[in-house]
């Protein structure tokens, strides 16, 4: 395969990029060592937003973070899209390149939301068919995050771990760890995300994600985890975070809040919380 | 009922889903719906402002769920979402009151466009001072638009986005778009400079400048909008 990149993630702390922080990014990054960006937000033909981007890909590494390919959807994938992606993915040969296990387009209508899959022997070719067009479109290795997930499919008969294992040993795709998504995911199934975790393919993780959540109620009063990204990382998501590194070695760890963003110290002092577990960690 | 219409038309869940303890699926199912309205139509909030503004929260929301829900997105790139909103309030009874809100939306559109438009470098001024120029094709830039309306547009938006300066005028309104940096610009501009304007797409510079009594103006205009991006000879 070709090296479509560009320098690579260091195993320490970025945030999600928002354009009111350009500012205090060009300036001064402090802890922020890389920066993740929505593709579907670059692909405009011109403007500011591409320019920002260009400008803060000559500072620091990027990652590309899709949230619209719909890997997980029954549909083929939409050739449009990859080719919008592979086009940012050429100019801008990010550090690393991301996309969720979920769909978000059905029947040429576009949700904008990452919708759950069961998880079946059926839905895992089509998965893994879809992650090798998209590295074989792209000429890079890809890293597939974990939902968070509100719902069970009675359907279901695989594990999500054992599932994303399979896709890892399939397709040779990496792995994005969003443990947000494990605490809301195992939350919401009344499952121990210390269980999950264990399960977890550790040795494909190539990103870590860590964002905020609502809290809200079932109907009959089970807790309800609603992954908003709206809000400070709480301390049992630090307390997962810590463990895992622990286990797994440090590894580039993205705060995510993009929703009530905050001004850019809260959001570097997140920033400086992840760096400071992960220089306390073993080097695998 | 599958997961599709359950989003966004019906209010049923679909079969096949359940809680951890069996129970019904029908809250976890809303978070999706909600996530789904709630996402689309915040897009349209933030891309249709002064739209929002006149009409407030309750009646925009109302509308946008409609608009979603009769003309969802087909393309994952949401920055241009809402292209026929316009259209939509136009033929949407509930907003026949503020006749002119359908030129606002276009206005508002036009703008957003600008602001994604590919960047393209503007002709020197010295490659326009040439004696042969009324036979010459010019091209503009991407991002410029005219936006023509039997209301005074220009004056509500600008009283709209910056409510320091109420608005005055009356009667109808022409509007230029252009983006000479990052930067969409909106102008208040006659109606035989939009006539110039639109002329240029598809005749000859003289034909077009035959359509204003005084060139000067709206031709430097565009120079400064850095909108004058070509100029081709005829063979």
């Amino acid at each position: 395969m070709l090296d479509m990149t560009r320098g690579h993630l260091p195993n320490t702390a970025g945030v999600g990029f928002k354009p009111q922080h350009y500012a205090d990014i060009i300036s001064e990054p402090g802890a922020v060592d890389w920066l993740e960006i929505h593709a579907e937000n670059y692909m405009g033909d011109g403007g500011r937003p591409i320019a920002q981007l260009r400008a803060l890909s000559e500072r620091l590494p990027i990652s590309v973070h899709g949230v619209g390919l719909s890997i997980g959807g029954c549909d083929a994938l939409d050739r449009e899209h990859l080719a919008r992606l592979k086009h940012l993915n050429d100019w801008l040969r990010p550090a690393s390149f991301s996309e969720h296990l979920a769909w978000s387009s059905h029947g040429g209508v576009y949700f904008n939301d990452l919708l759950p899959l069961p998880y079946t022997s059926e839905t895992l070719t089509r998965v893994a068919d879809h992650i090798d067009e998209v590295q074989e479109t792209l000429g890079r290795r890809m890293l597939l995050e974990n939902p968070s997930v509100y719902v069970g499919f009675d359907e279901t008969d695989i594990e999500e771990t054992d599932f994303l294992r399979e896709l890892v040993r399939r397709t040779g795709c990496g792995l994005l760890l969003d443990i947000n998504n494990v605490f809301v995911s195992c939350t919401n199934q009344c499952r121990d995300p210390r269980a999950y975790l264990t399960d977890f393919p550790l040795t494909a993780v190539g990103e870590v994600h860590l964002g905020g959540h609502d809290e809200d109620e079932d109907i009959d009063g089970t807790p309800l985890l609603i992954d908003a990204h709206g809000s400070e990382v709480v301390d049992p998501v630090w307390t997962l975070y810590a463990e895992t590194v622990a286990r797994m070695g440090p590894k580039p760890t993205l705060i995510e809040w993009d929703n009530n963003v905050p001004d850019w110290d809260m959001l570097e002092a997140e920033a400086a919380r992840a760096k400071k577990i992960l220089s306390g960690a073993r080097v695998n | 009922m599958s997961w599709e219409s359950a989003l966004l038309t019906s209010d049923a869940t679909p079969a096949g889903l359940s809680g951890p303890r069996a129970t019904p699926a029908t809250r976890r199912f809303d978070v999706y719906r909600n996530n789904v309205m709630s996402s689309l139509v915040n897009a349209m909030r933030d891309g249709f402002i002064v739209v929002h503004r006149l009409v407030g929260e309750e009646f925009f929301a109302a509308m946008a769920t409609e608009y979603v829900r009769r003309a969802p997105p087909t393309s994952p790139c949401l920055t241009l979402f809402g292209a026929d909103f316009a259209d939509f309030i136009a033929a949407f009874p509930p907003a026949a009151s503020v006749p002119y809100l359908a030129d606002i939306a276009r206005l508002e559109y036009a703008l957003r466009r600008a602001y994604h438009a590919a960047d393209v470098a503007p002709l020197p001024a010295e490659a326009l001072a040439r004696e042969d120029i009324a036979d010459a094709r010019l091209t503009l830039a991407p991002a410029v638009r005219v936006i023509r309306s039997d209301f005074p547009i220009y004056a509500i938006w600008r009283a709209n986005i910056d409510r320091t300066k109420p608005s005055s005028s009356t009667g109808a309104q022409c509007v230029l778009v252009t983006r000479p940096d990052w930067d969409p610009i909106a102008e208040p501009i006659s109606s035989e400079d939009a006539a110039f304007v639109d002329a240029l797409a598809h005749s000859s510079f003289g034909e077009a400048a035959s359509l204003v009594p005084d060139l000067a103006p709206i031709f430097s205009r565009l120079v400064a909008r850095k909108s004058i991006t070509g100029l081709e000879m005829p063979a």
